[in-house]
């Protein structure tokens, strides 16, 4: 899924009630809020029992490796235990800071994530908008059938479609020899990885994403538009002053989760794509952290740089959550 | 104009002011090129299939030479016989069946049981497990601890190395704790009345009145585990049990040279093999497409409803 609708959707779900209803309609009205813990086992056991195996795994298998992290700070030998063996301080961290690589795959993450935000971002509401104005259903129906498939399909197979339309024989070359050009080897040539990327973003996710912006145009009322036809407004003004003010709060929201996913690049897709020759504008910083801990082996290093990254991440999502809030009033949370 | 009847004008003249005005020249001429604009979408999403189509039934020297583009030139089916004939393929092929339906088996266990749970609002502690799921949403172990868990656990080259770890999605628990706090709780305590325990009350009410979010649920998860392949990537080297995904993902290393850094064993091939063992792949999906792009769609429909 696209990292930022799967998050959007999920966040409203969030919200823990508080006003948590009596355990029993019963007689038990003293302790309706506060059950000890031995009460609640003796009524609940059967829940908690289903609750034991999946909290052993979120403990295990998420908890464990957020714990893991500590080796950013301490020397790890292979063989050794996963949290590593003895405190080094922020030797890691000085030591990423003052790598000239460490600076170019940022540079490059943040140029490829300004890049998606940019061009990839405001397309979805674009086909959206297209969408609604059309008047047949069926022409509708085909047009979301056939646009959502990329979503569905692995990235390894959208990388084999960009290197079968991309190749010297593909048909981009045909097309450029066709109109009088040279042919561009466009996966050797580190100029052209950026432009390949975002259009193989473009190509898989703007048809799925614009689900959430459709559904909110249902909600629209009718009455506005028939209020504003009455009026004598035309049809752009209508999209103008009705419809777009009308998925604001979707936009919004989706905006905030994708400047909060900014640096999290797709890393699978880059590192099925690129190769030595696109280093210079493709290596992320992910991609760097892949080679670094599990090519070289520098566990420890390769965790301080993931740390970093996960850091900042979190910082831009709660930091755009906090600036939406004061703002529009909407938050994830 | 002139009427005869007094009444008449005033009436038609009302009823008409939505409908009378008309589209304006230069909305029409927008509305066309909106619906060409579309087609032109539709093609261009569509044109990696077709190309690739077309390569799988080719002959490997107009492919070379650049003819192939819509239609199949020099059409064979030795390439599918070749790819057919490839054990590696079919291993591909079974493990990538077995993993998806043993990983989907799981996830579905743990994730509805949790959900659930988590479901009963009068369930002591339920906003500390809450919590411990959401966190996981927002941050990660990353890379390098998850694959220093994995390899100290002794999961490296076993299925479980692929079918454990991403057992619970955050984003597919939410959408299914929030589902089953809608059920009808007058149901569940008839249930209970009737002497049912809360073990018979999921399996044989809730859960068969769940169908359409179950169904949902593992499609999500079906999905994505048949899709992955970075898992088998960094943790299966044993070509007996790599999936098909990390198969392909090997012959696009070999025929572009990308996978030499990685030290990954690549295979060198035609361009051909390449679109026939892509598009096996992609089969299953495009033919069970139209089925489950309504479950996709209200999954995603569902879990933005509460906002």
């Amino acid at each position: 899924m696209t990292h930022g609708t799967e998050a959007v959707v999920t966040a409203p779900a969030v919200v823990v009630d508080a006003t948590a209803d009596p355990p029993s309609s019963g007689g038990k009205q003293r302790r309706v809020r506060r059950d000890t813990w031995a009460t609640a086992l003796r009524r609940d056991w059967r829940l908690y029992t289903f609750l034991v195996l999946p909290i052993a795994f979120l403990l295990l298998f998420r908890y464990v490796p957020m714990a893991g992290n500590v080796i950013a700070f301490r020397r790890f030998r292979p063989g050794g235990s996963i949290f590593g063996d003895e405190w080094v301080g922020l030797h890691y961290v000085e030591m990423f800071l003052n790598d000239p690589t460490f600076w170019r795959v940022f540079t490059n993450t943040v140029v490829l994530g300004a890049l998606t935000l940019v061009i990839v971002f405001p397309l979805p509401i674009v086909l959206a908008l297209m969408l609604n104005e059309l008047r047949s259903r069926r022409f509708k129906k085909a047009v979301q059938t056939i646009t959502y498939l990329p979503h569905f399909m692995s990235i390894v197979i959208v990388a084999g479609f960009v290197y079968e339309l991309t190749a010297l024989n593909g048909t981009i070359n045909q097309i450029i020899t066709a109109v009088g050009g040279e042919e561009i080897s466009f996966m050797q040539r580190a100029d052209w990885f950026r432009p390949v990327y975002v259009s193989s973003e473009i190509w898989q996710v703007v048809g799925f994403g614009t689900i959430l912006y459709l559904a909110a145009l249902t909600t629209i009322d009718d009455q506005l538009y028939e209020a504003s036809r009455i009026d004598g407004a035309n049809r752009w003004q209508q999209i103008w002053h009705i419809t777009l003010p009308g998925i604001r709060p979707t936009i919004v929201v989706l905006l905030i989760l994708n400047i909060g996913t900014f640096l999290a690049v797709g890393f699978e897709k880059v590192l099925l794509l690129y190769n030595p020759l696109t280093y210079s504008t493709a290596d992320v910083i992910a991609t760097y952290l892949y080679r670094v801990g599990l090519t070289s082996g520098s566990f420890s290093y390769a965790a301080a740089i993931g740390l970093f990254e996960a850091v900042i991440g979190l910082t831009l999502v709660l930091s755009a959550n906090a600036i939406s809030k004061r703002l529009v009033g909407a938050s994830l949370w | 104009m002139v009427s005869t009847t007094p009444t008449a004008p005033d009436i038609s003249a009302v009823r008409a002011v939505p409908t009378t005005i008309k589209d304006t020249r230069g909305y029409t001429v927008f509305r066309v090129v909106n619906a060409v604009l579309l087609v032109l979408v539709c093609l261009v999403t569509l044109y990696p299939f077709v190309n690739l189509i077309a390569q799988a039934f080719s002959s490997q020297g107009y492919i070379v030479a650049g003819e192939v583009n819509l239609w199949p030139k020099g059409f064979n089916l030795t390439t599918f016989e070749t790819v057919f004939g490839d054990e590696r393929f079919w291993t591909g092929y079974r493990n990538t069946i077995i993993q998806t339906v043993l990983a989907t088996g799981i996830a579905m266990v743990l994730t509805t049981t949790m959900a659930y749970a988590l479901s009963k609002r009068h369930l002591k502690g339920r906003s500390v497990f809450i919590g411990l799921v959401v966190v996981t949403m927002f941050f990660n172990g990353g890379l390098i601890p998850n694959y220093l868990l994995i390899t100290n656990l002794g999961l490296k080259n076993t299925i479980w190395a692929i079918v454990l770890p991403n057992a619970i999605s955050a984003f597919n628990l939410l959408v299914m704790k929030s589902f089953f706090e809608n059920f009808p709780s007058d149901l569940e305590e008839a249930a209970s009345i009737d002497g049912l325990t809360t073990y018979g009350i999921f399996g044989r009410i809730v859960l068969p009145l769940s169908k359409a979010v179950v169904a949902t649920m593992v499609l999500f998860y079906a999905v994505s585990f048949w899709n992955a392949w970075f898992p088998a990537f960094l943790y299966l080297s044993d070509p007996g049990l790599q999936p098909v995904t990390l198969y392909l993902r090997n012959l696009l290393a070999g025929a572009t040279g990308s996978g030499v850094e990685a030290g990954m064993e690549t295979v060198q091939i035609g361009a051909n093999i390449q679109a026939v063992a892509m598009l096996l792949t992609v089969l299953p999906i495009i033919c069970f497409y139209p089925f489950i792009q309504k479950y996709f769609v209200s999954g995603v429909m569902l879990g933005s409803v509460k906002g």
